[in-house]
């Protein structure tokens, strides 16, 4: 069943779009009344980075109506691997601009609306609400519990998608009365146990995939024609190049969309997430040492061991020379490697990991261990221009 | 043996393998051998009462344990487990 009425009579398509939509037009199961049904929907994308990215495009050259887009952020050259609505010209600029150049210059019939927003408890519910169809491509857990919150409270189908580094998961969530994210996962990971793409990687071509069976799904319930993805929980492995489904129920005891919902209005997904509302100033953490400091130790010949504790293929981007590779992983058993009476320099890419390995080190009987403050981009940024940034 | 699927995030745990081969005849008993194999896995599959975490979905081929009897739910030798963290990514 479609989730739209069927469109009203006074829409009707041009020449211009007669001609463009001519490969939906000869097939039955989209034809004339399929085309118009696209042109009255209206669709919501939260997010215009790697799942946004084919969602706006494929969704514009669809020829759906109209589509909001809601993103805050400015493209960076690191999204370029894979945001492809993005080029190497809009560096710098607004993901809202850019993105919307390019839909419409893929079709120029789509109308476009901009939220230069981070979607909030506060404005979730206005945003979403003259939407026909809501789709998730954020990349946090406070926003993804936002979006499926707000879609079933206001009863409007919620197009998952979710991509780390050679898998993917898709689903649509809240149709028609259907599971929902919370009963897929009631509660979010604690910060900082899975790890996000900014941190893990992501295969430039992964969103790409996952995106496309976002607006896929988005498509089949506009048109209303075959199975929605709904109570079933799609897996990509790109790398086994297999696709799996599981099945998923709505849970009677969901707090959201259960029986007896306690969550009537948005919540503060922050907190829920347990994301600290006021992230507490970096304090200057005792072991810690400026980046410019370790290069001084090593101009001056200290004895000292700088440790990186990234990993191998890490290291082959960029290193700080004398430094000994031993990934944090691999410590616990590479303890017997290190003099606990040396003093020893932990360091990573940003300063993360490499304070854990500090803690380790000390749990560990090691007295004299200082983390290098941020990490190798810090060293790039303070020492030596010449290391690359990743 | 039942295979036990491992996906990405959690393959550092277990010798960066993608999937595992353990005997048991419950959906308990599986993770109980394999946690036991792979103790740096425990963390990130139990919280500290021991019980499993509400972001990490298994099931047994299709099925949701949580529908199916959790860790009661037979396990049989030629049955697929999967472990389905939550995964937030999207930029």
């Amino acid at each position: 069943m479609a989730v739209l009425d069927t469109p009203a009579p006074a829409l009707a398509l041009s020449n211009e779009e007669i001609r463009r939509y001519s490969r939906h037009l000869i097939m039955p199961e989209v034809g004339m009344e399929g085309q118009l049904r696209l042109k009255a929907a209206k669709v919501l994308l939260v997010g215009t980075g790697g799942l946004g990215a084919p969602l706006g495009m494929y969704l514009a050259a669809a020829g759906v109506g109209r589509i909001g887009i809601v993103d805050f952020d400015v493209v960076d050259e690191s999204n370029l691997q894979r945001q492809i609505i993005h080029g190497t010209k809009d560096v710098g600029r607004k993901k809202l601009d850019s993105a919307a150049d390019t839909m419409r210059d893929i079709n120029p019939n789509v109308e476009i609306d901009r939220y230069e927003v981070t979607l909030s408890s506060e404005n979730a519910l206005d945003i979403l609400r003259p939407y026909d169809i809501v789709i998730d491509g954020t990349d946090n857990f406070p926003t993804r519990y936002l979006v499926n919150d707000a879609c079933v409270l206001l009863k409007k189908p919620n197009v998952y998608g979710s991509i780390f580094r050679f898998e993917g998961q898709a689903s649509v969530f809240a149709y028609q009365g259907g599971p929902c994210y919370r009963c897929l996962y009631p509660e979010p990971p604690p910060p900082g146990l899975v790890p996000s793409c900014a941190e893990g990687g992501v295969l430039g071509i992964l969103p790409g995939l996952i995106g496309v069976v976002q607006a896929t799904e988005a498509v089949k319930l506009i048109l209303g024609s075959g199975d929605p993805l709904a109570g079933r929980l799609l897996l990509y492995d790109a790398l086994a190049m297999r696709f799996r489904e599981l099945k998923l129920r709505r849970n009677p005891e969901c707090p959201v969309c259960g029986d007896h919902p306690t969550v009537l209005k948005l919540i503060d997904y922050q907190q829920f997430c347990g994301v600290p509302a006021h992230p507490p100033e970096a304090a200057p953490q005792t072991g810690e040492i400026e980046p410019a400091e370790v290069k001084q130790k090593i101009d001056r010949g200290d004895d000292f061991v700088l440790i990186d504790v990234r990993e191998p293929h890490e290291y082959q981007i960029c290193r700080i020379p004398t430094s000994r590779l031993i990934p944090l992983g691999e410590l616990p058993k590479r303890l017997n490697e290190l003099d606990p009476g040396t003093e020893i320099v932990a360091h990573c890419k940003s300063g993360m990991r490499s304070a854990k390995a500090v803690d380790l080190l000390r749990q560990s009987g090691f007295r004299n261990v200082r983390n290098m403050k941020g990490g190798i981009l810090a060293w790039s940024d303070k020492v030596d221009p010449r290391v690359p940034k990743y | 043996m039942a295979k036990i699927l491992i996906p990405t995030p959690l393959r550092q745990y277990v010798d960066k393998k993608d999937s595992v081969e353990i005997a048991g005849n419950t959906a308990g008993e599986v993770l109980a051998s394999l946690t036991s194999q792979f103790p740096e896995l425990k963390r990130h599959l139990y919280n500290d009462e021991g019980r499993l975490r509400s972001f990490v979905n298994v099931y047994v081929n299709d099925e949701d344990i949580r529908y199916a009897g959790r860790d009661a739910t037979p396990v049989r030798e030629s049955d697929t487990v999967s472990i389905v963290p939550s995964v937030a990514g999207g930029f």
